[in-house]
């Protein structure tokens, strides 16, 4: 296998990998992570009312074990997908690379053996913590998460002086276009899709993002100034501070779905680009390779558009945005499966 | 290699390389300090609250946010460094299938190079000033990137009706 062939099978892999974790994390643990914060923020709101400091404290330990626990996942989520991109990047740069194909292999397990590394470690800080850890603030999880990195960055950075030595050795190395109809319509409808994530993004820069860090503040201020209303009451009234908890609740929730819509329209977008490259080299009949781009594609605009409207639609809305994720990811497969073939008949990457 | 597909692709790789080093600097010095902060003024806003003291609660809540604030900006500036540098590299490989003239397209190139690497210095930048200016140089970054990411689109839209 070539290192190309490599960074394609293993990009693409990861792609598939992270998007399954990120399915079985919305599915299982997001939502429920979600419940369980402002069930112990509503917690915290009794402590409060009734002076229970210690409570109070320990309360918002155990807050911070569950943000900890659903940051770790978000990020592993992210990281696994987003290496696997950049590997299938550094694939369609290695005809530009001018280093032998030996060392471009090297790079290429040593990149690899990094995007494996530090998301493992990233899911695993949660878990781990601080046991036996030499240092006071940082656990082995991230110190592992961090080597990941930094053998990321050491592939890199070879594979970009290698790109610096190219020279006349491109013009050689230079590939025709594939102009077929799946790699045309992943080009245009990725560049659509990333179009689109940027317009949301500014829209909501603009509009909501300083409205939402303000009202945040100001929800627990307003979340603490209820409670202590009730400290001196014999029977404390909580329905004001549990109605901040659920507006907080719902600021905080509609922050997550912009964010997440933003980001995964703007990904697929980038994916779909990538794979348009990917085409040529899937070994499957046309109309298959037609299937698995349509489905993507609708796929990629379905799991957006259906997180951005789980604030309005509920849980329907959130079981048709993974249902769009599945289609992604079975598209993927497909396609994975066209370049496994392609490069089992010998014709090479 | 044309001369806009360099500019694309070169640029693109070191602004990963420069997004990827603020991240791992930021996780080695930076991250795990600001979440501690960020957990411990946020739980001391409470228990101030639960002691009465709503001045100290108020001052607790305060620190809080401005770390907050400061943490968000970071984690967004290290992904969208990268993410952006990514669409850069994906685009200098695509970029002959632009259907315009190569005079447009290096201005092109180097509208996305310019925006990518503003948009979030900007951002940045407001860590450490909230006024008007790092949120104009922001502005300014992405409004790069949107337009110069529209003509690409056209482009793009243009070569596939063309073939």
């Amino acid at each position: 296998m070539t290192s190309r062939t490599f960074l394609i099978v293993s990009g693409i892999s990861l792609i598939v990998v992270g998007m399954i974790f990120g399915d079985v994390f919305a599915v299982f643990v997001l939502h429920q992570n979600a419940n369980r914060i402002g069930e112990t923020l509503t917690a915290v709101t009794d402590a409060i009312a009734s002076k229970d400091s210690v409570a109070a404290n320990s309360l918002f330990s155990k807050i911070g074990g569950l943000l900890e626990n659903r940051g770790t996942k978000v990020d592993t989520h992210v990281h696994v997908i987003d290496f696997g991109y950049l590997a299938l990047l550094l694939a369609f740069l290695q005809p530009h690379i001018a280093i032998g194909e030996r060392a471009r292999k090297r790079l290429a397990v040593l990149f690899i053996a990094g995007a494996v590394i530090l998301p493992v470690s990233v899911f695993a800080i949660h878990y781990v913590g601080l046991s036996y850890s030499p240092f006071e603030a940082i656990g082995w999880a991230s110190i592992f998460a961090d080597l990941g990195g930094l053998l990321v960055i050491v592939a890199v950075v070879g594979f970009l002086i290698g790109l610096c030595r190219v020279g006349g050795a491109s013009k050689t190395n230079e590939e025709t276009p594939d102009r077929s109809w799946a790699s045309r319509v992943l080009l245009s409808g990725g560049t659509f899709l990333i179009l689109a994530g940027f317009l949301h993004g500014a829209y909501y820069a603009v509009f909501n993002l300083q409205a939402h860090e303000s009202q945040y503040q100001v929800a627990l201020e307003t979340m603490i100034n209820a409670s202590v209303a009730q400290q001196n009451k014999p029977t404390p009234d909580m329905k004001d501070p549990y109605s901040v908890v659920e507006g907080y609740g719902l600021i905080q929730a509609e922050k997550a779905v912009n964010i997440a819509a933003h980001s995964h329209i703007i990904e697929f977008g980038l994916l779909a680009i990538l794979l348009a490259f990917v085409q040529k080299y899937v070994f499957l009949a046309e109309a298959w390779k037609k299937r698995w781009v349509v489905l993507l594609l609708i796929g990629s605009v379905v799991l957006p558009a259906f997180v951005l409207l789980e604030l309005s639609l509920g849980l329907v809305a959130g079981g048709i945005a993974d249902a769009g994720g599945l289609m992604v990811i079975i598209a993927l497969v497909g396609m994975l499966v066209g370049v496994l073939r392609n490069n089992r008949r010998g014709a090479g990457v | 290699m044309s001369g806009s597909r360099k500019v694309l692709v070169v640029s693109g790789v070191v602004i990963a390389i420069w997004g990827m080093s603020f991240g791992l600097y930021y996780a080695l010095f930076a991250e795990h300090q600001a979440l501690d902060k960020i957990g411990a003024s946020l739980a001391m806003g409470f228990t101030h609250g639960a002691n009465g003291d709503l001045i100290e609660a108020g001052a607790s809540l305060q620190e809080y946010a401005d770390t907050q604030f400061d943490y968000v900006r970071s984690v967004d500036v290290h992904s969208h460094w990268i993410g952006l540098a990514m669409l850069l590299i994906v685009f200098g490989l695509a970029f002959d299938r632009v259907s315009l003239t190569e005079r447009v397209k290096l201005l092109l190139a180097w509208s996305l190079v310019v925006g990518s690497v503003t948009f979030p210095l900007g951002v940045i930048l407001q860590t450490l000033d909230r006024g008007i200016i790092p949120q104009a140089v922001a502005a300014l970054g992405a409004s790069l990137v949107i337009i110069a990411l529209a003509a690409v689109a056209l482009g793009f839209a243009r070569s596939e009706r063309g073939s």
